[in-house]
C-alpha cells in the first residue's frame, strides 16, 4: 500500500481533473483517475482502488463497484502489452476470426491469458467503433486497423523487441 | 452536399488556424454576437435536425424541454460514447476534425444557457480524447472558450470525460450516472434529464453529429438545412459503412438518396466486393432489424427504398427497419446469418447492465440458445424459443437496450428462418468452417 502513490505530476493532473466538476462532486473524477491509475500500475488492484478512493474522499466500495462494471479496467495482473481485439459482427465479416486465431497461435495463448514471459495478454472486447477499418485490435491507446495475419506478425515482432 | 465533412481532408484541419481559415468558428461569432439563445434554438427547430445517435428525436424540441429555474446551472453533455456495432462516424469526425464538434458545443451551449459542458467519449478512444483536449486548449487560447467569450459576457468551460468501456453509457441517463462517477445503470424516466439530469440539474444530452450540425444551421439558417433531404428527414447524415463492400468508410449523404445508390455508387460504398452478391444489410447499427437484399433495396409497395428515417422504416418490422445511428453493415452471400446474429446476441448479453431481469436473463438465454444452434446442437423448438424470449424482453425494460437486444434476433429469424432451421437439420454440414446455407432461388444464391 505504502508504495502506491502517484508521481507529483500526476497528482497535479488529478487536482485539475477534480476541478472540472462542481464543489462536492469530485466523485465524477473517478473514471478519469482510474484510467490514470491503470496507466501507472497496469491493473486496478484492491490497493490501487483504495488509493483512488482516498484521493476522492469516497469509500473503497464506491471504487470497486465502478471498476468492476466498466470492462476497460483490469482486475487481475496483465502483461506488458494488452491486446484487446474486437469480436463483434462487422470485424468478423472482415475476417476477424481467422486473424485472431492467428494471433492466439502466434503467442501460444488463449483469450484472457498472458504469455509466460509476461509480455502479452490477449483480451476479447466488444465493438471498438472502427467497423469499416476492421478487423481491429487496440493496445493501450493505439488502434491497429485492417489487420491481416502478416500485419499481426509485424506488430508482435515490433513489440517483442 | 457536405456539411460536417466538407473540409475533413484539408491537411491540418485538426488545428484551429486551418479550421478557422476554412470558415470555422464563424457560427460562434454569429450566434454569440448577433443572436439570442432563443433565436439559435428557433433556427435548430426550423432545421428539422433529428438526433443522430439513433433515436431520431428532433433536437430543437429536445432543447425546448430544458427546464430553466433561476439560479440552477444547466448542462450540455455531448454523447460521444459511440458503441453501437457498425457505427464509427463520431469516432471519424472527432479524430479528423475535432473543432467541428467544439464549435457546435459552443453554439449549442450558448443556446441552452449552459456555462459548463462535457463531452463524454468512450474510454477506448483515449487517442481521440487527447486530440479533443488539444483542440479545446486551442479554443481557450483564442478566447472562444472560457470567460467572456469574444467579449460577449458569455462564459463557457468545456471538458472531456472518458468512459470506461460500457455500451450502456450511450443511453443518456446511464451516461449521466457514469459522468457522476457511478455504474452506468439507466435511470427511470421521468424525471427526464431536461428537468433532472447531471447532478439533478437540467441537462441536454445530444450526439456528436447532432451538435456538430448546429454550427452550419446557425451560419446558413434552419430553412436552408431543412431544404436538404426529404420530408421529415432533413439535412445530411453520416453513414458508417462496413462489411463486404468495395469501399468501407464514413460517408456524409444528403438524406433521401436511394439505398441502391448508397451501396452501388462509386461516390459511396462502390458496390459489393468483386465476385460477390448482396445478401443482407443491417442499415442502422446492430440493434435494427436485418433485411434481405430484396427488402433493403425495395419497399413492399415496390418503390426504391431511400436513406431516410421514414423510407427505411416503411413496412414496419415485417419488411422494414430503421435508420438508427447510420451504422450500415453490408453482407454478401458468404455470410452466415446465424453466426452474425450470435455475435450481436453475445454483444447485448455482455453489455446488459443487469438492472432489469428481462434483459439481464433474456440476453443470456438468447446468446446461449443461438450458440447452441450455431454449434450444431440446436433443436427445432429453439427457434421459437428465441422468438419468445425476444418478445418478452421487448418493451419490458427501463432503457432501450432490451429492445436493441431483441430486435436483431427476432429479425434474423423473421427473414432468415430457413438458415436457422438448416443448422438444426444439417448440424454436420453447418458446423464445417465457412459453411453457409444457400437459399434456393434467392438473388444472392449462385
Amino acid at each position: 500500500m505504502s508504495n502506491i502513490v502517484f508521481p507529483a505530476e500526476t497528482l497535479d493532473l488529478v487536482k485539475k481533473i477534480i476541478a472540472r466538476y462542481p464543489e462536492g462532486k469530485q466523485k465524477s473524477a473517478l473514471l478519469p483517475i482510474l484510467h490514470l491509475a491503470q496507466a501507472e500500475w497496469k491493473w486496478c488492484s484492491p490497493e490501487v482502488m483504495d488509493y483512488v478512493a482516498s484521493l476522492l474522499s469516497i469509500s473503497s466500495i464506491e471504487v470497486y463497484e465502478v471498476a468492476t462494471f466498466y470492462t476497460m479496467f483490469h482486475l487481475e495482473p496483465v502483461g506488458e502489452h494488452v491486446i484487446e481485439y474486437c469480436r463483434t459482427g462487422p470485424c468478423c465479416l472482415m475476417g476477424g476470426v481467422e486473424v485472431y486465431d492467428h494471433l492466439k497461435k502466434r503467442l501460444g495463448i488463449q483469450t484472457g491469458e498472458t504469455t509466460k514471459d509476461g509480455k502479452f495478454t490477449i483480451k476479447e472486447v466488444e465493438c471498438l467503433a472502427a467497423c469499416g477499418w476492421g478487423p481491429v485490435f487496440q493496445i493501450r491507446e493505439k488502434y491497429y486497423m485492417h489487420l491481416t495475419n502478416e500485419k499481426v506478425d509485424q506488430i508482435i515482432d515490433e513489440l517483442s523487441k | 452536399m457536405k456539411i460536417l465533412t466538407q473540409h475533413i481532408d484539408v491537411p491540418g484541419i485538426e488545428t484551429i488556424d486551418v479550421f478557422m481559415k476554412n470558415g470555422g468558428y464563424k457560427a460562434v461569432e454569429k450566434a454569440i454576437k448577433t443572436m439570442t439563445p432563443d433565436e439559435v434554438t428557433e433556427e435548430v427547430k426550423k432545421s428539422g435536425l433529428r438526433g443522430r445517435g439513433g433515436a431520431g428525436f428532433p433536437v430543437g424540441m429536445k432543447w425546448s424541454f430544458l427546464a430553466k429555474p433561476e439560479g440552477v446551472p444547466r448542462y450540455l453533455v455531448c454523447n460521444a460514447d459511440e458503441s453501437e456495432p457498425g457505427t464509427f462516424k463520431d469516432h471519424y469526425l472527432m479524430w479528423k476534425t475535432p473543432h467541428t464538434l467544439i464549435e457546435g458545443m459552443i453554439v449549442s451551449s450558448f443556446a441552452l444557457g449552459a456555462n459548463t459542458s462535457y463531452i463524454y467519449v468512450r474510454g477506448e478512444l483515449m487517442y481521440v480524447i487527447n486530440i479533443l483536449e488539444k483542440a479545446i486548449q486551442e479554443a481557450y487560447d483564442k478566447g472562444l472558450l472560457g470567460k467572456n467569450i469574444l467579449g460577449s459576457g458569455y462564459d463557457l468551460d468545456l471538458f472531456v470525460q472518458p468512459g470506461g468501456g460500457a455500451y450502456i453509457c450511450g443511453e443518456e441517463t446511464a451516461l449521466l450516472e457514469s459522468l457522476e462517477g457511478k455504474r452506468g445503470n439507466p435511470r427511470n424516466k421521468p424525471p427526464f434529464p431536461a428537468v433532472k439530469g447531471l447532478w439533478q440539474s437540467p441537462t441536454v444530452v445530444n450526439n456528436v453529429e447532432s451538435i456538430s450540425a448546429t454550427s452550419w444551421i446557425v451560419n446558413n439558417g434552419g430553412d436552408a438545412y431543412a431544404a436538404i433531404g426529404v420530408g421529415r428527414s432533413t439535412g445530411t447524415k453520416l453513414i458508417s459503412a462496413s462489411g463486404h463492400i468495395k469501399k468501407p468508410g464514413v460517408y456524409e449523404i444528403p438524406l433521401g438518396i436511394t439505398v441502391e445508390e448508397f451501396i452501388y455508387s462509386d461516390a459511396y460504398c462502390g458496390g459489393i466486393r468483386d465476385g460477390h452478391k448482396l445478401k443482407a444489410v443491417v442499415a442502422g447499427g446492430s440493434s435494427v432489424p436485418i433485411l434481405s437484399a430484396e427488402n433493403i433495396l425495395t419497399t413492399e409497395a415496390g418503390e426504391k427504398r431511400l436513406m431516410t428515417y421514414e423510407s427505411l422504416s416503411e413496412g414496419g418490422f415485417a419488411t422494414g427497419t430503421m435508420l438508427g445511428s447510420g451504422g450500415f453493415i453490408v453482407m454478401d452471400e458468404t455470410t452466415c446469418i446465424v453466426h452474425n446474429t450470435l455475435t450481436f446476441a453475445r454483444f447485448y448479453h455482455h453489455e446488459s447492465c443487469g438492472q432489469c431481469s428481462p434483459c439481464r436473463e433474456g440476453t443470456g438465454w438468447m446468446d446461449k440458445v443461438i450458440k447452441r444452434i450455431e454449434t450444431g446442437k440446436g433443436r427445432m423448438e429453439d427457434i421459437d424459443l428465441l422468438v419468445d424470449v425476444a418478445k418478452k424482453i421487448e418493451g419490458n425494460t427501463i432503457c432501450p437496450l432490451g429492445d436493441a437486444a431483441s430486435w436483431p434476433v427476432a429479425a434474423a429469424i423473421r427473414h432468415f428462418r430457413d438458415e436457422f432451421e438448416w443448422h438444426v437439420t444439417h448440424p454436420e454440414e453447418a458446423t464445417k468452417p465457412g459453411a453457409v446455407y444457400m437459399r434456393p432461388g434467392a438473388s444472392w444464391t449462385k
